[in-house]
């Protein structure tokens, strides 16, 4: 018999260690989320898999699956939330869309188009973020920056190089390279490192290799996020540490 | 590079063995010996910690006591709490710059001096405050600002400051069983290894068990789980405002898999209105550290910190001096009291300005020489603490409670207070009163009780436990300071009736915008979004629109946040919105919306350098009239 739980009253089968994110996303259940990814450790702290555990609201990418847990996920309550946070995060950075390079491929786009995101929502801060191009063949664009700590967490556990980093406190957080200079071009950041692969909007860009795909014709441009679950799916661990 | 400041990093990296824990202490002894961190500083100390670059620069820009930039060689913080605002702490500010021709936030052109303000330093009985390179100076008047800016100016060192400058009051109003305490040092540590099981108690079934360590005589178990039986039945609780029975606390650490386990003490007092910590590791260190002790008896743990805010920097040296002369008398160190295998060190770390890391979860991680980011739960400490090892995390005033119960029992501690909350409390009551200081109550209390002792008059409100707690109005002053009625962690801020609660509201927004870590998406923005809504409100742009706006924020904090800094920031502004709501309603415009963007504001830097002021150099927007 296997052990279950019940995702918007749809019977969610799981393993014992897998968070409720795993279990629903391997079923093919998207629950909306930015900085999860199945390769890395989950840390929560986007707060767009929040759904309501027996009723509390946890996040659904490190609460733990249990037998008979009812969790909630696909509520107004929680859109309107989810909303409000992808509000929150164009607010705080400079996402132009339109010119953007990821356009069609960004998870945050993605995200408030399946959300229906109309608006701007909040008063956008404009924050002044130079870009750094320094590297030779990656752009780092840091007015795109969401925060998310994935190629933080890819470059520490599977590059084993710790290139990128946090630093500054609440709003004034920031993303920060592990140079003397601060620039990226004097890390060990290569462009094949795991870390230059998994942001989810365009914050980190590879050179030379934009508008390869038109836009139109990319990822979430033919099939909405939300139906993409299995993409997300847990998968076998890359490197060591990586448990997923 | 100097050799001056490579010896000095190589100094105190070895002085805390090279530990990658230590990266925190560290940084704050170069910063204390350079006034900020320089770049080649940051390599060496990440050099000589095995750390990456990246992480030593993340830890130096998450705490607001550490600067990559250079600092004034004195380098003053005005403590920025409501209460320093209603005692002129601005005003000061403002004088003190002038005096020392700097503007607040820079650093002068001859690197003499920078001015800003930091959160509440706990120095609200004896405001206005402020710290100078971290030491404190409370009670500053014009008389005494006008000394401090002519010792800068004359470039004194602060050692040859006068030390009456520097002198703390201990405002202690009202004592009852806590600061009244009979306690000799060791007192309560006898009291527990004395400790016998009662022929066919349950302590003495479980002692027989002997399941959790092995090798232990039952003698010593049974002193143990009978200490921890005293704990229980004293029904304590928490005081650092959550409020969890600390007997289960002890217990769930105790039972806890794993060779190691560490007992932490949580001074870092950040609430602001909070004070009471303080004045207990002035005068009643011995009983802190005797619950410490007590409680890693109980446990098992060999290893004790006490995690003390930056803002009590002053307190180093004779905390310090105490420990030393518990260890010399026996009741620290190997072998306490003769006790073979009672083995129990306690260390003293340095917070360094993050009111986050008041959490305990964000408290171990700054233990541990991390950014003070609260960690995901379950697991919790208990299990998994520091260094992922079980750990018991207290605040300072439980420690003192707990001392008094190992010594005279838990019936004797649960016949003060009421049925779900023993015992008594300590109050911090600052603000709008004749008599500020700290009153030591039974559980059960009431406000009015609190507000006639202390001489307020005409008080118009009353903020219990601080920004993250409740504010109460005149017709609540019958409610009782309890965790069934009014739960607090011990601020006790009072308002009387000419203040404006709107402002209260708004100087704690910025606190909490502030002091949010950064980790979460809702408390990350929503704590700035909410800051400059009261902004906005305050400069007469605000609308009925901008209500509606802090309620949405509201729910977003509270469903969202990760910790109880983000589900708490709203809390103030909610609860004076509802009591004092003529507070906002004259600030609002009669219409439904304007936009936060000051046009004409906008303007300024151009009217300033065309030297105009004219009519015809404004916009006639609504916004202005």
């Amino acid at each position: 018999m296997t052990d279950t739980f019940l995702l918007d009253d749809q019977t969610v089968p799981f393993t014992p260690g897998q968070t409720v994110m795993q279990a629903a996303l391997a079923a093919g259940h998207h629950i909306p989320h930015l900085c999860y990814h199945p390769e890395f450790h989950p840390h929560g702290s986007c707060k767009l898999c929040t759904v309501k555990v027996n009723g509390r609201n946890a996040t659904g990418c490190t609460v733990p699956a249990q037998t008979g847990l009812k969790v909630e996920n696909d509520i107004e309550e929680l859109r309107t939330l989810r909303q409000a946070l992808v509000q929150m995060l164009f607010a705080e950075g400079n996402h132009f869309c339109p010119s953007c390079e990821i356009s069609g491929n960004c998870q945050l786009q993605a995200l408030g188009y399946d959300l229906g995101v109309m608006s701007a929502g909040f008063r956008h801060f404009f924050p002044r973020r130079p870009v750094d191009a320094s590297h030779p063949d990656i752009l780092l664009d840091f007015n795109r920056c969401i925060l998310c700590e994935l190629c933080v967490r890819a470059s520490r556990e599977v590059d084993g190089k710790d290139v990128f980093a946090f630093s500054g406190r609440g709003i004034h957080k920031h993303l920060i390279v592990n140079a003397a200079t601060g620039r990226l071009a004097d890390t060990q950041a290569t462009a094949g490192d795991k870390a230059m692969h998994v942001c989810p909007v365009g914050a980190i860009l590879h050179k030379r290799v934009g508008f390869a795909v038109p836009i139109g014709e990319r990822r979430y441009d033919k099939t909405p996020i939300s139906a993409q679950a299995l993409a997300f799916a847990p998968r076998p661990a890359v490197g060591e540490g990586g448990e997923a | 590079m100097s050799t001056d400041l490579s010896e000095l990093v190589i100094g105190a990296c070895a002085r805390h063995g090279n530990r990658p824990a230590a990266l925190l202490q560290v940084l704050l002894e170069v910063q204390a010996e350079l006034r900020h961190i320089p770049p080649e500083a940051a390599r060496r100390v990440a050099e000589c910690l095995g750390q990456p670059l990246s992480r030593v620069l993340g830890v130096a820009g998450f705490y607001a006591f550490l600067s990559t930039t250079p600092r004034g060689h004195y380098h003053v913080l005005f403590s920025d709490n409501i209460t320093d605002r209603m005692l002129g702490n601005m005003d000061l500010l403002a004088r003190l710059c002038e005096k020392l021709w700097v503007e607040r936030g820079r650093l002068s052109s001859d690197g003499l001096v920078s001015v800003d303000t930091t959160s509440c330093t706990g120095m609200c009985d004896q405001g206005p405050a402020l710290l100078i390179n971290g030491l404190a100076i409370p009670g500053v008047t014009p008389e005494r600002l006008n000394l401090i800016a002519e010792l800068i100016l004359a470039r004194l060192p602060l050692e040859s400051w006068p030390r009456e400058l520097f002198v703390i009051q201990d405002h202690i109003r009202r004592k009852d069983m806590l600061l009244n305490h009979d306690l000799a040092p060791g007192d309560a540590l006898r009291a527990s290894l004395a400790r016998v099981c009662e022929p066919g108690s349950p302590v003495e079934a479980a002692a027989n068990e002997r399941s959790w360590r092995e090798g232990i005589p039952t003698g010593a178990l049974c002193a143990t789980l009978g200490t921890l039986e005293e704990i229980k039945r004293a029904n304590l609780r928490g005081r650092g405002g959550a409020g969890f029975t600390t007997g289960m606390k002890w217990e769930a650490c105790r039972n806890a898999p794993g060779p190691d386990r560490y007992v932490v003490c949580n001074a870092d007092e950040g609430e602001p209105g909070t004070f009471k910590d303080r004045v207990l590791l002035s005068v009643h260190a011995d009983l802190v550290f005797e619950g410490m002790t007590v409680a890693g008896y109980v446990i098992g743990a060999r290893q004790g910190f006490l995690y003390l805010r930056g803002e009590y920097r002053y307190l180093l040296e004779p905390l310090r001096a105490v420990l030393a002369r518990r260890r010399a008398a026996g009741l620290l160190g190997r072998g306490i009291l003769g006790q073979t295998g009672f083995d129990f060190e306690i260390d003293i770390h340095l917070g360094a300005g993050a009111y986050v890391c008041g959490e305990e979860s964000a408290l171990i991680e700054s233990l541990e020489g991390k950014r003070g980011i609260p960690r995901n739960r379950p697991p919790y400490p208990v299990t998994h603490g520091y260094l992922q090892r079980p750990t018991v995390v207290n605040n300072v005033e439980t420690f003192c409670a707990a001392a008094l119960i190992a010594r005279h029992g838990g019936d004797w501690y649960r016949r003060v207070g009421t049925d779900r909350s023993a015992g008594t409390k300590l109050l911090s009551v600052s603000g709008d009163c004749a008599r500020p200081g700290i009153y030591e109550y039974p559980f059960g209390t009431t406000v009015r009780q609190v507000l006639a002792d202390c001489g307020a008059e005409n008080t118009q409100a009353v903020q219990i436990s601080g920004p993250s707690g409740v504010c109460i109005a005149a017709g609540e002053f019958d409610r009782r300071i309890a965790f069934e009625d009014l739960p607090t962690a011990g601020a006790f801020t009072v308002f009387d009736q000419g203040r404006d609660m709107f402002e209260v509201a708004r100087n704690y927004s910025h606190f909490f915008a502030h002091e949010s870590c950064g980790f979460c998406t809702p408390c990350r923005v929503g704590t700035t979004l909410l800051r400059d809504t009261l902004d906005k409100i305050a400069a007469g742009h605000g609308t009925r629109h901008d209500l509606a706006e802090i309620d949405r924020l509201n729910r977003v904090l509270r469903m969202g946040s990760h910790c109880g800094l983000g589900h708490t920031a709203c809390n103030p502004t909610l609860d004076t919105l509802k009591r004092f709501p003529q507070a906002y309603e004259r600030r609002l415009k009669a219409m439904d919306f304007v936009p936060a963007f000051d046009l004409d504001g906008a303007l300024a830097p151009a009217r300033r350098m065309t030297g105009r002021d004219d009519a015809a150099a404004h916009l006639a927007t609504e916004a202005r009239e």
